[in-house]
C-alpha cells in the first residue's frame, strides 16, 4: 500500500519536474508563467520528500522488518492502518491547493517566512494542515517501527545481531520522533502568523524571519538523514549479498549511523551561511558539518572493503547499489565543498546546491529504493522479475540521471541561481542538456512500473532464497512470504 | 571543474560526453576581481582537488574489485572482516584532511566578516522585485530596475547580450576602496549576489546585514537575487559598475545635483498632460510588474486597477493606498520609495488610463502636504 502510494506520488512529483525542465529547456518564458513555475518547484519538492521517498521507506520497513527480525507482523497494526490512510488525505489536500484561487504554495519546499506568511497565497493554510497530517502519520509510523524492533525480535537476536536495514530504520525512527514535532511547531507558528495576528516571523511585530529558518532547518537537516539512512541500511545488506562476503565492519557501520544521526542535529545552520550568522556560529557549524564527512566516509570505505576480494555478480540490485555508492559519494564530495563556509557564499542557492542534493537524493534515496525493490521483489511476489528489463531500467536511469544533474554543477559554478523560471543566455546550453537527461530519466521510470506489474503477474517461480549470497531470516521463509510469518519465533544463534 | 568532468566522465564510461566535447562551455567558478573572491576560488580548487584525490583512491579500489573480483572471473570470496587498525586509520586520515582544510577556510571567513574601516557605505534594500541603493553619506539613492523588455522574455524579440542581467541604473563604486554594504529588505527575504566579488548576503526585512568588498579592476559586474522572493525572483538582477575614483567623484556630484533637482520638481506647477506622461513611465517601472501594463492585474494577489473601486473612487483613499500600502497584502508603501512627482503622476495616470475616466489630478505639492501631515 505504502509502496503503491509512494510510486504514484513519485510519478506525480516527476511530472512536475518535467514541467520545470521543459520551461528551462530554453531561455525565455515558453510554457508556464513564473507564478506557476514557483508552484511547480514547491510541489515537486514537497511531494518527492513527503509523498515519495518517506512513504517508500516506511513501506519497506513494514514489509521487511518483521521478516528480518522473525516477528509475525508489525507490533501495532491499527496504528499502522491509521498512519497509512492519513497520507492520501494529506496529499489530497495538498494537491487540491493547485486548483484553489491564488494557486498552490509557491514559496519553495523550504517555505521561508515571510514569503510564505504575509506574502503567501490563501492556500497556505491548507498546506499547513496537510503538513500536520503527514507529520502525525510519520510519527505513528516511527513509533510502530520502534515498538516492533524493541519488543518483537526473535529469541537470540540481540541488538548487535540485527540486520543493518533494521538498525538504520531504528535510528531513523528516533530521528523522526525527534524532528517531526519541530516541523509541526514551525508550521503552527506560521498558521498563527497568518490567521491569528501573531508576529513570530514578522520583524515589524518584534519577530524574526530568520527564526523560521533556524527552526525549519533544525527539522530539515535530520530530515535529509531520515531519507538516506534506510537506504544506507538496505545497501549494507545488498552489497554483501552480491559480493558473497560478510559486511566488512558491522559494528563500525552501526556506530557510524548513530554518529551521523547525532551530528545531524548540530549542523542545521550550514543551510544558512549567508543569513548573517555571527562569526563564531559560522565557524561552529562549518566544523560540525565537516565532521559529518568522517562517519559517512567510514560507511563508504566499509562498502568498498566489503566488495574487495569478494565474488561479485552484477544483478540489478547490485548495479543500483554500486551506482548508489559512486553517485552518493559524488553528492558527498559536493557536500564537503558546500561545507566550507567561505566557498558556500559562492555556491549558496545556486544550481550547485540543486546538483548536490539531487545527487544525494536521486541516486541515494531513490536508487536505494530501486535496489531494495529488486532485491526483495522475488520475496514479495514469489516470482523473479525480468532481469534484462531491470538492467535496461538501471542503465537508462543511470545515464538520464547523470545527464540531468551533472551539468547543474557547472551551471551553479557559472552563477545560475536556483528557482528561476528564466535565465541569462550563457546558461542555455547546459540547461538544454540537463532537460534532455531529465526527460530520459522521467520516461524510464514507467519501465519500472512495467517490470513490477509483470513480476507480480507471474513468471519464473522464485525459490526461498533467490540470491546466492543473501543472508537473513527473510530468506528462510518461502517466496512469497506467507501471511503472518514466524507465528512461532525462530531461534537465532 | 572541467578536469572533474573529465575524470568522472572517464569513470562513468564517457557517459558525460556532452560536457567534454564542447570546451567553450563554462564549467568552473571564475576567480573574480576581489581579494575575497580569489581566496574563495583557491579554497574551492583546494577542496575540489582533495575530493578528486579521495575519489580516485576509493573508486579506484572499488572498480578494481568490480573488474577483478567477479564471480564470472572465478573469484572466490575471501572471509576477512573487521580490522581495527584499518578502521581507526580510515577515521583518522579524513579527520586530519578536514582539519587541514578548515584552517584556511577559517582565515578567509574571519577576513570576510571584518566590515570595519570602510571608505564608502551603501545601503542595499531588496524590494519585490528590484534593488534600492542608498549612498548614506552622500544623501542620495535610487532604484535599480530590470530593463530587459518583456518582448524578449516572451520570445517575441531576439534576446540581447545581457538578457535578464541589465538594469536602468547600476550601483556605481570606486575601485580600490573598501565599500561596505548594509543589506536589508522591505518585504520578503532577498539575497544580493555578485559572483565576481565573492559577496552574497541575505537582505532580511527588519534586520541589517553587513558585507564588504574592494574591487581591483574597473568594469561592469553582474549578479542576481539568490533567495526565492516571489513571482519575479528570476527578474531582479544586480549590476555594479566599478570605476576609477575621479570618475566616481564626478558621478556622485552629478547624482547629488540630480537629487536636488528632483526635490525641486515637487514645487513646480504641473499640467494634466505632464502628469499623465510622467505617470506612464513611472507606472511602467514601479507598478506594472504586479498590476500589469494594461492595469489588468493578476488577481487575487494583485487586483486589477482598470475600473477598480480605488482607482475610480475617492481621491484621498487612492493616495492612502499608494503612499502607505495595504498591510497584510503585497501592496507596498510607495511613499518612501518614490518622490512626490512620481507619486502624483502615477495616481493621476491610474485614474485616467485604460478607460478609467475620473478626469481629476493630484499635484506633487498635494502629495507633499499629505505626507507631511501624517
Amino acid at each position: 500500500m505504502y509502496l503503491i502510494f509512494s510510486f504514484t506520488m513519485f510519478l506525480l512529483g516527476g511530472t512536475m519536474a518535467m514541467v520545470i525542465r521543459a520551461e528551462l529547456f530554453q531561455p525565455g518564458l515558453q510554457i508556464v508563467q513564473p507564478e506557476f513555475f514557483n508552484q511547480m518547484t514547491t510541489m515537486h519538492g514537497l511531494i518527492m520528500v513527503f509523498g515519495a521517498v518517506m512513504p517508500a521507506f516506511v513501506g519497506l520497513a513494514n514489509w521487511m522488518i518483521p521478516l528480518m527480525i522473525g516477528a509475525p507482523d508489525m507490533a501495532l497494526p491499527r496504528m499502522n492502518n491509521w498512519s497509512f490512510w492519513l497520507l492520501p488525505c494529506a496529499f489530497l489536500i495538498l494537491v487540491s491547493t493547485l486548483f484553489m484561487e491564488g494557486g498552490a504554495p509557491n514559496f519553495g519546499w523550504t517555505f521561508y517566512a515571510p514569503l510564505s506568511t504575509t506574502y503567501g497565497p490563501p492556500s497556505t493554510t491548507f498546506f499547513i494542515f496537510a503538513i500536520h497530517i503527514m507529520g502525525v502519520s510519520s510519527i505513528m509510523g516511527a513509533i510502530n517501527v520502534i515498538a516492533t524492533v524493541l519488543n518483537m525480535r526473535a529469541p537470540g537476536m540481540t541488538l548487535m545481531k540485527m540486520p543493518m536495514f533494521v538498525w538504520t530504520w531504528l535510528i531513523t525512527a528516533f530521528l523522526l520522533i525527534a524532528v517531526m514535532p519541530v516541523l509541526a511547531g514551525v508550521v503552527t507558528m506560521m498558521l498563527m502568523d497568518i490567521n491569528f495576528g501573531t508576529s513570530f516571523f514578522n520583524a515589524a511585530g518584534g519577530g524574526d524571519p530568520v527564526l523560521f529558518q533556524h527552526v525549519f532547518w533544525f527539522f530539515g537537516h535530520p530530515e535529509v538523514y531520515i531519507m538516506i539512512l534506510p537506504a544506507f541500511g538496505a545497501i549494507s545488506q545488498i552489497i554483501p549479498a552480491f559480493s558473497r562476503k560478510r559486511l566488512f565492519g558491522y559494528a563500525s557501520m552501526v556506530y557510524a549511523t548513530g554518529a551521523i544521526a547525532l551530528l545531524s542535529f548540530l549542523v542545521w545552520a550550514h543551510h544558512m551561511f549567508t543569513v548573517g550568522v555571527p562569526l563564531a556560529g559560522q565557524l561552529f557549524f562549518m566544523y560540525a558539518t565537516l565532521l559529518i564527512a568522517v562517519p559517512t566516509g567510514v560507511k563508504v570505505f566499509n562498502w568498498v572493503a566489503t566488495m574487495f576480494r569478494g565474488s561479485l555478480t552484477l544483478e540489478a540490485p547490485m548495479l543500483f547499489a554500486i551506482a548508489f555508492v559512486i553517485l552518493f559519494s559524488i553528492g558527498g564530495f559536493s557536500g564537503l565543498m558546500l561545507a566550507i563556509a567561505p566557498a558556500d557564499f559562492q555556491y549558496h542557492d545556486t544550481y550547485f546546491v540543486v546538483a548536490h542534493f539531487h545527487y544525494v537524493l536521486v541516486p541515494g534515496a531513490i536508487f536505494g529504493i530501486f535496489a531494495s525493490a529488486y532485491f526483495w521483489l522475488p520475496k514479495w511476489t514469489g516470482y523473479m522479475y525480468d532481469e534484462t528489463l531491470a538492467k535496461t531500467h538501471f542503465w537508462l536511469s543511470f545515464v538520464g540521471m547523470n545527464l540531468a544533474f551533472f551539468p547543474m554543477h557547472f551551471l551553479g559554478l557559472a552563477g545560475m541561481p536556483r528557482r528561476i523560471p528564466d535565465y541569462a543566455l550563457q546558461f542555455a546550453d547546459f540547461n538544454m542538456v540537463s532537460s534532455i537527461g531529465a526527460f530520459m530519466f522521467g520516461a524510464t521510470q514507467l519501465l519500472f512500473l512495467l517490470i513490477v506489474v509483470k513480476c507480480a503477474r507471474g513468471g519464473v517461480k522464485a525459490p526461498a532464497k533467490p540470491w546466492e549470497g543473501a543472508e537473513g531470516l527473510e530468506w528462510e521463509v518461502p517466496s512469497p512470504a506467507p501471511y503472518h510469518t514466524f507465528t512461532t519465533p525462530p531461534d537465532v544463534k | 571543474m572541467r578536469v572533474h568532468a573529465q575524470r568522472v566522465g572517464a569513470l562513468l564510461g564517457g557517459l558525460l560526453f556532452p560536457a567534454l566535447s564542447m570546451a567553450d562551455w563554462t564549467v568552473n567558478m571564475t576567480p573574480g576581481v576581489t581579494g575575497t573572491s580569489n581566496d574563495i576560488f583557491d579554497l574551492h580548487m583546494t577542496i575540489f582537488w582533495i575530493c578528486v584525490a579521495i575519489g580516485a583512491v576509493v573508486f579506484g579500489i572499488m572498480f578494481w574489485s568490480i573488474f577483478a573480483h567477479r564471480k564470472s572471473q572465478g573469484a572466490k570470496p575471501a572471509n576477512f572482516h573487521e580490522n581495527t587498525m584499518v578502521e581507526v586509520l580510515w577515521t583518522l586520515i579524513p579527520l586530519v584532511i578536514l582539519v587541514i582544510m578548515a584552517i584556511p577556510a577559517t582565515a578567509t571567513l574571519i577576513d570576510m566578516y571584518d566590515t570595519t574601516e570602510s571608505d564608502i557605505d551603501i545601503k542595499v534594500t531588496g524590494y519585490q522585485w528590484k534593488w534600492q541603493y542608498e549612498y548614506i553619506n552622500e544623501d542620495f539613492g535610487y532604484f535599480s530596475n530590470l530593463t530587459t523588455p518583456s518582448d524578449q522574455i516572451r520570445n517575441r524579440q531576439a534576446k540581447g547580450e545581457n538578457y535578464l542581467l541589465e538594469v536602468d541604473k547600476p550601483m556605481v563604486i570606486p575601485v580600490g576602496k573598501k565599500v561596505r554594504f548594509l543589506l536589508t529588505a522591505n518585504d520578503v527575504i532577498h539575497s544580493w549576489w555578485v559572483p565576481d566579488f565573492g559577496v552574497k548576503k541575505d537582505a532580511i526585512p527588519g534586520f541589517i546585514n553587513e558585507a564588504w568588498t574592494r574591487v581591483d579592476k574597473p568594469g561592469t559586474y553582474r549578479g542576481q537575487c539568490t533567495e526565492l522572493c516571489g513571482k519575479d525572483h528570476g527578474f531582479m538582477p544586480v549590476v555594479v559598475k566599478a570605476v576609477p575614483e575621479e570618475e566616481y567623484n564626478t558621478w556622485v556630484a552629478d547624482q547629488k545635483a540630480a537629487a536636488e533637482k528632483e526635490r525641486e520638481l515637487t514645487q513646480k506647477d504641473w499640467t494634466m498632460e505632464e502628469l499623465m506622461e510622467r505617470g506612464k513611465t513611472a507606472y511602467a517601472t514601479a507598478c506594472a510588474a504586479c498590476h500589469q501594463a494594461d492595469g489588468s492585474g493578476a488577481p487575487p494577489a494583485f487586483p486589477a486597477l482598470r475600473g477598480s473601486a480605488i482607482a475610480t473612487g475617492d481621491m484621498a483613499a487612492h493616495i492612502d493606498v499608494v503612499v502607505n500600502g495595504v498591510s497584510g497584502t503585497a501592496m507596498q508603501a510607495f511613499g518612501g520609495q518614490l518622490n512626490e512627482a512620481d507619486l502624483a503622476a502615477i495616481i493621476t495616470y491610474e485614474r485616467n488610463a485604460w478607460g478609467n475616466k475620473m478626469g481629476d489630478m493630484v499635484t506633487p505639492k498635494e502629495i507633499f502636504d499629505y505626507k507631511n501631515q501624517q
